[in-house]
């Protein structure tokens, strides 16, 4: 069974060769945009849409630091970070409707592919240490951006530090 | 080192031990035409590493003139081509040419091609692969198109051009990154892997139509698409199972059936092209390395063994060779693996290689690298001797992938 979580944002596909004019994608758009000002009720409103790279982002715990830092070609939370879990696993299992995206990411070094799936393993070893406090494996989507999304640009142990992480991103 | 050619943004270099000379009179109307066909057919040939242009300026001639081969001979040339370029009234262009054996004195034939004035690299193109393959025996891929992404500031794109880089056109534009690229037997498809719902997922997507399906969407990561030479199904990287592991999916979509069972990273599959065998990259051993399996599935058998760091195999479609990508140091350099015997060749002195794919050939090998500080798309011969760089759009320029012969 799929397991589908859907963010607004647009894309646009330009079509190769002769054909016109764009295609929407598979993903909804959110309307995130306010009244329509003087056009209500027009036959020729028009209802701006504005893409908000934050829309299906939802607020999670308060005061609690929602990323993780790794160790060069580790994927081993270290205990600095226990607390930090401690306080995501508290909040969803005192909240069992709420879900997290987990965001596993590497520094620049490497293929990507590779890095995907490095990164996975970090996002995989954040939600097994939420599951292993208790937390619903249910509420829960590791996934990976690999190196696609460096927080930090440049090269250099510092950057990479920095990019080397995993996101705990409430989504619902 | 051969001259760069100023006119193009092709720049080749190196020299190879047996390139055939060839002189490429400027076509009869070539001045007022928007192509430079001699030019373009000069570029391909040159690229292909097997072929050295020598002058042929200062003469006039065209595909009816009978040339004086004692002259062409004197400057060195084995080979004449000879043509014209006329715009007819409806706005099309009539391209005609023929080729020359300077050493025998033979005329080896040529074409005539009408096309509009979109085709008319294309028509150059094509009459590159004539040469190629009437000197050289092997099939030409000048005709054939390569994908590619880019990154500008904040926005990627995909590009489908012509295997000399130019012509591009965009099959999509996105906020979010796309990665992997891959064609389809048939040139007709790609699948990709877009981050446009903010986890890796694999499209397929009709080039000409524009329409896509979203193949993998399951839980967790969904990446690393390869066709299976017959169109009928795809492998895939997900993490659906916990981990990173290989599956295959039919092409219209479905239930994906497990290939690998590690408690390891498996990625980056790629199919032989008899379609039996999977080569991927396992870190089952600790590193990643390059192993192969049979396509349902099966015990895996290492394929590479020097070096610590080995990924992104692609596999010639004659079945001889491996390219691949090692890191070296703190390099990620383009290696070469003859696969009978197992030899391999670093054959680049950049050191930030990724991506490489054969050309449907198996005779040249697309992939990106950092040239000059910028991202760069360059082609080599297998032996690393000639290299080019690839004209390319602005910004950061990676994932190549050559697509196949096309069907004329």
């Amino acid at each position: 069974m799929l397991k589908r979580t859907i963010y607004s944002l647009a894309i646009v596909a330009l079509i190769a060769g002769c054909s016109s004019g764009t295609k929407l994608t598979d993903a909804p758009v959110t309307d995130r945009s306010g009244t329509a000002g003087g056009q209500q009720g027009s036959a020729s409103a028009v209802a701006p849409v504005t893409i908000d790279p934050n829309a299906g982002t939802a607020q999670g715990p308060v005061g609690i630091e929602r990323i993780v830092y790794f160790d060069y070609d580790s994927y081993t939370v270290k205990p600095e970070f226990q607390s930090l879990i401690d306080g995501h696993a508290r909040f969803l299992k005192a909240n069992p409707q709420r879900r997290v995206s987990i965001e596993g990411h590497t520094d620049e070094r490497g293929g990507r592919e590779y890095n995907l799936a490095l990164g996975q393993k970090r996002s995989e070893a954040v939600r097994r240490a939420l599951t292993l406090l208790g937390v619903n494996d249910a509420q829960i989507e590791a996934v990976s951006f690999g190196k696609e999304k460096p927080a930090v640009q440049g090269s250099g142990e510092e950057a990479w530090a920095q990019n080397r992480r995993a996101e705990i991103r409430y989504t619902r | 080192m051969l001259p760069a050619l100023a006119q193009f943004r092709v720049e080749v270099s190196g020299v190879g031990l047996t390139q055939l000379p060839i002189a490429l009179v400027p076509f009869k109307g070539q001045d007022a035409s928007p192509q430079k066909i001699s030019e373009i057919v000069q570029a391909d040939l040159e690229r292909s590493g097997q072929f050295r242009g020598v002058d042929a300026s200062g003469q006039a001639l065209d595909e009816a003139s009978r040339p004086d081969l004692a002259l062409w001979r004197q400057r060195t040339a084995d080979s004449l081509v000879v043509g014209s370029v006329t715009r007819l009234g409806d706005g099309r262009f009539d391209v005609r040419f023929r080729l020359w054996d300077v050493v025998r004195g033979q005329d080896l034939g040529g074409q005539s091609y009408t096309v509009p004035q979109g085709d008319l690299r294309l028509a150059s193109h094509r009459i590159a692969d004539y040469v190629y393959e009437k000197l050289t025996g092997d099939k030409g891929i000048f005709s054939t198109r390569i994908a590619y992404v880019t990154k500008g500031g904040s926005r990627y794109s995909l590009w489908v051009a012509d295997a000399d880089g130019e012509n591009a056109q965009a099959a999509l534009a996105s906020p979010e990154p796309i990665i992997s690229p891959v064609w389809s037997s048939n040139g007709q498809q790609l699948a990709y892997v877009s981050f446009e719902s903010r986890k890796p997922v694999v499209y397929v997507h009709n080039v000409a139509s524009g329409q896509r399906r979203l193949l993998a969407n399951f839980r967790g990561s969904n990446s690393a698409p390869a066709w299976a030479p017959d169109g009928g199904s795809l492998a895939v990287t997900l993490s659906r199972d916990g981990g990173s592991q290989l599956y295959t999916i039919p092409a219209s979509g479905g239930e994906p059936r497990r290939l690998t069972q590690s408690a390891s990273i498996d990625t980056e599959p790629v199919y032989s092209a008899d379609g039996s065998t999977i080569y991927f990259v396992s870190d089952r051993g600790g590193a990643p390395q390059i192993y192969k399996m049979g396509a349902s599935g099966g015990a895996p058998t290492r394929v590479t063994f020097s070096g610590t760091y080995n990924i992104s195999p692609s596999v010639s479609g004659d079945g001889r060779w491996l390219a691949y990508i090692s890191r070296v140091g703190g390099a990620f350099k383009l290696h070469v693996m003859e696969l009978a015997t197992g030899n391999v060749s670093a054959i680049t002195d950049t050191s930030a290689d990724e991506s490489p794919s054969f050309a449907p050939n198996s005779k040249l090998i697309v992939y990106a690298t950092h040239l000059q500080g910028r991202e760069a798309l360059m082609t080599t011969t297998l032996d690393g001797k000639i290299k080019a760089r690839l004209a390319g759009q602005g910004g950061d320029i990676r994932e190549p992938d050559w697509g196949p012969f096309q069907k004329q």
